[in-house]
């Protein structure tokens, strides 16, 4: 049994959403915010961040596939959870989450993708020969048709796909927010800030995750990381970061200064329970300290390698601190009893439906589906046909 | 010893009522057999419970009638229904001390000494709310109120996210192990509409709890509901909580 410190209803004792749930805005986050990144460039018209257009396009579908995988391994009963879709019940905010994935996931992303590798799978699938044509020919749609002027409409349906797709980005992950901040039950979870913070929190780790996936894959790659660009998408991580953190100051000040019937309760439980992964690892390594790496390279004139280096480290603190705020989110408003008197305990198992190893395998298995999804609709520059080409010469 | 007949008649009269009375109930209880249930309106009745802390003693009768009645789960964090200790020192009215070891399910032992304070217990079950928060946040619809007022779970629907268990203010769900469902009192429905009181009320001594039905004028709840000062838990929450508490105390949350 949990240990319990003070008062706990008997009931609340043991935690209802585990650490898969955790996982679940934090995906979700990165997908909205790497689909965000892209977009500055279609929509905004930032040539600098090109290079990680599509990379980020591919990012935010990889881990888009996965989102519902923590929450499909957490539920009492998997096999009833198209009841959502077929019988939902219009009150509910969580029942909106399979249209709202579908949405996004089949009229946004799905489509954006495509519409932007349509001449190379027409290339590729003309080039390539065997399994691999049926299967280029098979992601075309049967659609072979890039004349220039196939190719302009295709160029401005993805400009408005993308269009409607910032503000799909924004409903899916500021729903994911309302999810947790319209439980009035919970003083923890129950503001209106919660849809934006999370919002802006997504679009800080979608934009962290990428940069880093871009100068990793690049390394990788032995090919030569655009300098311009990483500067650029540093520069609005830099951005995002900021107004992620005010807003996260403006609710912790407003929570302080106010000082409600739950106050006590929930400062208690920051300066004791959550003290490591809130003080320590969400707002001290996970903010301040890429703030402040991110801002040195602002502000001083670093050699790009320097520069890059500490893109990368400001990237996984990043990363880490986003990940911290959804745990504490998550499981910190699960460790203070609603009568204000106690908190239990949350101990993570290792190898069971809940644990930390599918935990782990949940986070792994979009970067091996990013590898095949690499693998089969190349980001970079060099056009499909090529690449394959290049593949036929060497095998 | 031999009877007088004086005796005998105060014995024999006794006999004579106690079976009458006994074939009255006997007679009001077949009435109310499962059969009876066809007969049963849930548009004619509104149910909520009455609970007079000053009566409750903390016997724990409530929470064994009720894990036993509706086989809740024989283990510390499952409870349909719980008993809560209060104690609250004079000099530090702010932090109550509160305990509720195993749900109350074996009584209380003696722990405060009676000047240190003011000790009371308060037992706590699903408070049958109007607007319940936990009905509108169901993802599937599995969670709803009934026509007569009862908060209910439909197990064969229930995907057990545990969103309803989130979002109740009183703790009063909890998922059951043994079939993945949310689960919660359900003011004994299976009683109720055989026209019997739910077992908590049924087995408390001292008649702490009552059922009543807020529909029906000739249900004596209405009496007391009238003649006394009722409160609610956490009336902030605004969830339409049917659970009306004689002698709450402020500390109470």
């Amino acid at each position: 049994m949990p240990h319990v410190d003070g008062f706990m209803y008997p009931n609340e004792i043991e935690l209802q959403w585990s650490v898969l749930i955790v996982l679940y805005p934090f995906i979700t986050g990165l997908v909205a915010g790497a689909f965000i990144l892209a977009s500055l460039e279609r929509v905004f018209n930032v040539q600098a961040v090109k290079p990680t257009y599509r990379l980020a396009l591919l990012t935010a579908l990889a881990f888009l596939l996965v989102a519902p995988l923590p929450l499909q391994l957490h539920l009492g009963h998997p096999e009833r959870s198209f009841e959502m879709l077929f019988t939902p019940h219009t009150t509910s905010a969580m029942a909106m989450f399979g249209f709202v994935y579908l949405w996004y996931l089949m009229v946004v992303l799905l489509l954006e993708i495509w519409l932007d590798y349509r001449k190379e799978l027409v290339l590729a699938a003309r080039a390539s020969r065997g399994l691999k044509r049926l299967l280029y020919r098979a992601i075309t749609l049967g659609s072979d048709n890039i004349s220039a002027a196939s190719l302009r409409i295709d160029d401005r349906v993805g400009r408005i796909v993308t269009i409607v797709g910032i503000p799909s980005a924004f409903l899916l992950h500021g729903y994911v927010g309302f999810i947790f901040g319209s439980i009035k039950a919970n003083p923890w979870w129950s503001t209106p800030l919660m849809p934006i913070v999370f919002l802006f929190s997504a679009i800080v780790s979608g934009i962290a995750a990428v940069l880093l996936l871009y100068i990793a894959i690049s390394r990788l790659r032995r090919a030569t990381i655009d300098l311009v660009c990483v500067d650029t998408v540093a520069r609005y991580l830099y951005y995002a970061f900021l107004v992620d953190f005010s807003l996260e100051m403006l609710d912790l000040v407003h929570r302080i200064y106010e000082a409600d019937e739950s106050f006590r309760a929930l400062d208690f439980m920051v300066k004791t329970r959550l003290f490591t992964s809130q003080i320590v690892l969400q707002i001290g390594l996970g903010t301040l300290m890429p703030l402040a790496i991110l801002a040195a390279t602002q502000l001083l004139r670093l050699a790009p390698a320097t520069r890059i280096r500490l893109y990368v480290i400001g990237s996984v603190l990043t990363l880490t601190g986003i990940l911290a705020m959804r745990w504490n989110v998550v499981i910190g408003g699960q460790l203070f009893s609603k009568s204000f008197l106690g908190y239990t305990t949350y101990k993570m198992s290792f190898a069971t439906r809940e644990g930390m190893l599918p935990a782990i395998l949940v986070m792994l298995l979009p970067l091996a589906i990013l590898a095949v999804l690499i693998k089969l609709l190349p980001p970079w520059e060099q056009p499909l046909a090529l690449a394959n080409q290049a593949d036929a010469e060497t095998s | 010893m031999t009877a007088t007949r004086r005796d005998f008649l105060v014995v024999g009269s006794r006999l004579l009522v106690m079976t009458a009375a006994t074939a009255a109930a006997l007679e009001h209880v077949l009435a109310e057999t499962p059969e009876a249930v066809s007969t049963y309106k849930t548009a004619e009745h509104w149910w909520a419970m009455i609970i007079d802390l000053d009566k409750c003693i903390g016997a724990g009768h409530c929470v064994r009638a009720c894990k036993e009645e509706n086989d809740v789960i024989d283990e510390p964090m499952f409870f349909r229904t719980w008993v809560e200790r209060y104690h609250i020192d004079m000099s530090d009215p702010d932090h109550p001390i509160v305990d509720s070891p195993n749900g109350g399910i074996d009584g209380f032992t003696e722990k405060y000494p009676e000047d240190s304070g003011k000790t009371f217990f308060v037992p706590k079950l699903c408070n049958h709310c109007k607007d319940s928060p936990c009905t509108q946040v169901c993802p599937v619809g599995a969670t709803f109120v009934t026509e007569d007022g009862v908060v209910l779970v439909d197990k064969e629907y229930c995907v057990g996210c545990r969103y309803c268990i989130q979002a109740c203010p009183y703790g009063c769900r909890y998922l059951d192990p043994r079939t993945q469902t949310a689960d919660k009192c359900t003011l004994c429905y299976h009683r109720l509409t055989r026209g019997m009181v739910p077992a908590c009320c049924e087995a408390c001594p001292t008649g702490a709890r009552q059922i009543a039905d807020l529909k029906n004028p000739k249900d004596p709840a209405h009496e007391y509901l009238r003649t006394h000062k009722m409160q609610i838990l956490k009336p902030q929450m605004a969830t339409g909580a049917k659970v009306f508490y004689n002698g709450l105390d402020g500390a109470v949350r």
